[in-house]
């Protein structure tokens, strides 16, 4: 077992330059259009870019993993096809699918290309994982964040793929690729379009001191006089359980916090994890030097031996907070 | 083809005598062709109705019934890997796979693929079909245009294709037991509070609006999908089955009236008014139409 891959996300191609020269050891991104799932206004790459961001990455022994992790929407699937033969035809390392149509046609037209399955694919045990394998020839599985690291452990004793999992970043509570959350107060979606609570839908009513977000035709939070407001991500807000006004407003599915594993390095390593993975694609490039510049200082002296050097991101996490999620079993 | 109306899983933490009354009388008075069974949201809740599963099963089939058994939606633990596998190697019944994992145990066997599999596109179908799925209940987020798509593939492919027309949509499924967490509860000593909930926890937004459902680990929508009215359309795409999906009513009026839909005999508005008194929970089906899932479109275009 060689040392942990460090997996960057970039959004654009200054932020792909800033996590190759942090330190990352391959970059994922995405073309700029719903083939991917952060599909956001001023976001992601064009063919051109994406040329060059391989050039970029290449010259300095950094891979480039292309994300086409939507699920192709039926009658339209060239978007998907297309896409995929263009990462294949610019030399990226790796493609990272979720949709079994897509994969077929992947190993199909493209043998030599490395297949990913995407965290979208929301595969969490061996018998899915080995399907992935034997049908696709899928070599590296991004763990959906749903494992405890224990389950993670007897999962990569079983199956003969590389296993990839996020420590750190935004966190999604559910299943990746079986949450329609948005698409219920929207109609665009993860799956579908690429997006999770889309920007376009978001919206900001002063009440008195107090500011509401609303998403589609739902209050997702109320922030109170000098609380800082954050975006309304569905599964980050404040609701009401038990229905009507009954009781307090809570955060009932997760709080604004982000997921940092960093705590996590010797047991990911003793479980045989493979890759680390950073997410952020919609972050600017200093948010991607820093966080992806102070994890390369982490995981180069947790693979010397030496004390793991503080991440000091308390200005790069969500409302100040973070966890460790779904990776201990207190979460739950 | 005549069309088929069937019965998806429980979803809810209900007794097991209850759920065992309840499939008694959809095999004695329910118009439903076929009925899936099990418990797919909670491994913990399972141990539950293993008494009584075998009973419920027999007196659905002695009804007629074609009956399948459902295999569980997040499949991660030791347990609920040992649940799946136990389910598929029993062999007792055709099984509905809601898992990658169940549906890499079911190669070879005829099985159906749930709704909890991502099928979203023609070259999915196709593929699953390869791998000998026979019928393919299609997500519930997939619009009228993705729809009519799917149900011409899946008919040249000799799929059986599904719709939900009836109940809470699914919407996420997590690690997490959301029922236990707003009850201050760890999902370990959940303490089964998702019992005190036959019909999910409704969960409203800060100003009142009713939002959602928690069914334990499951986030449903609040209002009730309802595509009564929308069946002709669906027929004449090519669907062929038309599942229903458990609430806490009257189960068989809800079944009685969507069969006299698909018999011709009540028009799909006619129904969604019978519907709509059977109930304070809002219809909708936004879905369907392209627009955000809570919504409801009130002149469905033909």
């Amino acid at each position: 077992m060689g040392s942990f891959e460090l997996i960057c996300p970039a959004g654009n191609p200054a932020a792909l330059r800033a996590a190759v020269d942090a330190g990352a050891d391959a970059v994922y991104l995405g073309f700029r259009d719903e083939t991917n799932a952060r599909n956001f206004p001023g976001l992601n790459f064009s063919r051109p870019e994406l040329a060059e961001a391989i050039a970029y990455a290449h010259a300095r022994s950094v891979q480039v993993f292309v994300a086409i992790n939507t699920y192709p929407q039926a009658g339209n699937l060239a978007p998907w096809q297309r896409a995929v033969d263009d990462a294949a035809q610019l030399k990226a390392d790796a493609v990272i699918l979720a949709d079994l149509g897509l994969l077929a046609y992947a190993a199909k037209h493209h043998p030599d290309l490395r297949l990913h399955l995407s965290v979208q694919a929301s595969a969490a045990n061996a018998e899915a994982i080995r399907l992935y394998r034997e049908a696709f020839g899928v070599r590296r599985v991004v763990l959906p964040r749903v494992l405890t690291v224990p389950e993670i452990a007897r999962l990569n004793a079983e199956v003969d793929v590389e296993t990839e999992v996020f420590v750190f970043g935004g966190l999604c509570p559910m299943a990746e690729g079986r949450c329609s959350l948005s698409s219920y107060a929207t109609g665009l979606s993860p799956n579908k379009q690429g997006v999770c609570s889309p920007a376009s839908h978001v919206r900001y009513e002063p009440r008195g001191e107090a500011l509401a977000s609303r998403l589609g035709g739902f209050t997702i939070n109320v922030f109170g006089a000098g609380e800082p407001a954050g975006y309304p991500t569905l599964c980050k807000g404040r609701f009401v359980p038990g229905g009507g006004t009954s009781r307090d407003p809570a955060y009932l599915f997760e709080e604004p916090t982000s997921l940092n594993a960093l705590a996590l390095l010797p047991e990911l390593k003793a479980a045989k994890v493979c890759a680390l993975k950073i997410e952020g694609r919609q972050r600017g490039k200093a948010y991607i030097a820093a966080v992806v510049g102070a994890y390369r200082r982490a995981l180069d002296a947790f693979e010397r031996g030496l004390p793991v050097p503080a991440l000091d991101l308390e200005a790069m996490v969500e409302g100040g907070a973070q966890t460790t999620g779904a990776y201990t079993r207190a979460w739950r | 083809m005549k069309p088929t109306l069937t019965l998806g899983p429980v979803l809810f933490n209900w007794p097991a005598e209850r759920w065992r009354d309840f499939y008694a009388r959809i095999a004695d008075e329910a118009p439903v062709d076929a009925v899936v069974v099990g418990e797919i949201v909670c491994s913990k809740r399972a141990p539950f109705l293993a008494p009584v599963m075998d009973e419920v099963i027999a007196r659905l089939a002695a009804a007629g019934k074609e009956v399948w058994l459902a295999s569980p939606i997040l499949v991660g633990s030791d347990r609920e890997r040992a649940a799946m596998r136990d389910l598929v190697e029993s062999d007792l019944l055709p099984v509905e796979a809601n898992d990658m994992g169940a549906l890499a145990l079911l190669e070879g066997r005829r099985h159906a693929v749930g709704p909890f599999i991502n099928s979203y596109n023609e070259a999915t179908l196709s593929w699953l079909a390869g791998r000998g799925a026979v019928a393919v209940s299609l997500p519930a987020e997939l619009p009228a245009a993705s729809v009519a798509v799917m149900a011409k593939t899946g008919a040249a492919l000799g799929l059986s294709m599904e719709v939900q027309v009836f109940g809470r949509a699914p919407l996420a499924i997590s690690a997490r037991c959301y029922h236990a967490r707003a009850h201050a509860l760890h999902k370990d000593g959940c303490q089964f509070v998702c019992a005190n909930d036959p019909d999910g926890m409704p969960v409203s937004t800060v100003d009142g609006q009713p939002f959602l459902s928690v069914n334990g680990t499951q986030t449903m929508s609040h209002g009730y999908l309802a595509l009564a009215a929308e069946i002709d359309r669906l027929r004449a795409m090519g669907i062929q089955r038309f599942r229903l999906s458990p609430q806490d009513l009257d189960m068989v009026a809800v079944a009685t009236a969507f069969r006299s839909v698909l018999d011709g005999e009540r028009s799909g508005q006619e129904v969604m008014a019978e519907l709509r008194g059977m109930t304070t929970v809002p219809l909708e089906n936004g879905f369907f139409h392209n627009m955000a899932g809570a919504a409801y479109a009130d002149a469905p275009a033909a």
